[in-house]
């Protein structure tokens, strides 16, 4: 039970990390000043989370092991991609403006959803982070859904654009309901109900792109998945070369 | 002889069409319209003008607002309106508007001596 709460506490510390990162690659490239700012708030908002969750799987993994000497800092910048247990969806490029939004809404809503039943959990920690990071993610759901509508529902370019980030994505959404070991082992400790969770995320998903004028693809049933256990996509690799550049270079280094 | 005008934050004129001028101008169509912001503080019990922002509606307004001008905690409420509903004073007629309060010194209320039977003053 250990082995697998430190497991899952870094899934949700790596999902938190990996698309709070790909989010602060837009810092100074927002379409306009006011959303470069809101995005960038959101990283900082999601790393912000994966800290609090490093924290809690640092001190897990030296209680297991008083060698270790793991920190927040040791678990984000020098573990390996394989080592990375965040979800696929989360490492996806960033793409166009519509990618990007349609990744956070579908990763916020699922995060929504997750963190509403954690809230409630026999882990103290866990709970209480959950409930401390709700506020945040309660905006992220109603800032992108309020986008997928605008860019949906908007010109004709906006929609084609939007059309085709969630024909890219979509592959990527069912591994978030694919539960890996280590969940299948919290989840029945905690009672986390996975199906819960996937329905409401499909119904809150639905009404979304109805309101945008679109549907969940047809016919596309067969997802991606990997992330979970460590096998990544090419992209992850490339993520952490840049993110972790820095510690790898000067070790220990501090601002 | 063409006379320097200064213009201050928020001096546009009526002629002018206020800030607006930026959205309804033809030419850049694409432009967001611009949002004057108003921030409320804990402490403050009214709204006070932040600065301007754009938008596509009022909802994105409010939204920007709040991370554009509300990410250190300045505020508990935010109110958004359109710059093109602000109709400011025109600057030149400064002279006439503000400059005949300059020698009514009767209209501040220390101008008068009060009895001292008046009290709660």
């Amino acid at each position: 039970m250990k082995n697998e709460l430190i497991d899952f506490t870094l899934y949700l510390a790596d999902n938190a990390l990996i698309i709070g990162h790909r989010n602060s690659e837009w810092c100074g490239h927002g379409p306009v000043l006011e959303q470069d700012i809101a995005i960038t708030n959101i990283s900082l908002d999601l790393i912000g989370q994966a800290r609090n969750f490093y924290q809690y799987a640092a001190q897990l993994i030296n209680e297991e092991n008083t060698e270790a000497k793991a920190t927040e800092d040791t678990l984000a910048y020098l573990r390996d991609g394989w080592d990375f247990k965040n979800s696929l969806l989360t490492e996806h490029p960033n793409g166009d403006w519509a990618q990007t939004i349609t990744r956070q809404f579908f990763f916020s809503v699922y995060q929504y959803y997750l963190y509403q039943q954690l809230q409630n959990c026999s882990n103290e920690q866990i709970a209480a982070i959950a409930i401390k990071a709700l506020k945040e993610v309660t905006y992220h759901v109603k800032w992108s859904s309020e986008w997928m509508i605008r860019l949906g529902d908007g010109t004709e370019e906006s929609n084609s654009r939007l059309k085709k980030a969630i024909d890219n994505l979509w592959m990527f959404t069912g591994e978030l309901f694919d539960l890996s070991a280590y969940e299948s082992v919290i989840y029945s400790a905690w009672n986390i109900d996975n199906d819960k969770i996937k329905n409401e995320w499909e119904s809150k998903v639905k009404g979304i792109l109805e309101e945008a004028t679109l549907e969940i693809p047809v016919n596309a049933t067969w997802h991606q998945s990997g992330g979970k256990t460590g096998t990544h996509s090419e992209h992850l690799g490339f993520l952490l070369a840049e993110m972790q550049s820095l510690q790898r270079a000067y070790p220990g280094n501090e601002w | 002889m063409q006379m320097l005008r200064k213009y201050y934050y928020g001096d546009y004129g009526e002629g002018k069409n206020g800030a607006a001028d930026i959205s309804t101008s033809g030419k850049s169509n694409h432009e967001w319209p611009l949002w004057e912001v108003f921030i409320r503080s804990k402490q403050g019990l009214d709204h006070k003008h932040a600065g301007s922002l754009h938008a596509a509606d009022a909802t994105m307004a409010i939204e920007n607002a709040r991370d554009v001008y509300t990410r250190r905690m300045e505020g508990v409420s935010i109110w958004v309106v359109e710059s093109k509903h602000i109709h400011a004073s025109n600057p030149e007629e400064a002279a006439s508007l503000y400059d005949p309060a300059n020698d009514k010194v009767y209209r501040h209320p220390t101008f008068y001596d009060l009895p001292d039977e008046l009290k709660h003053m």
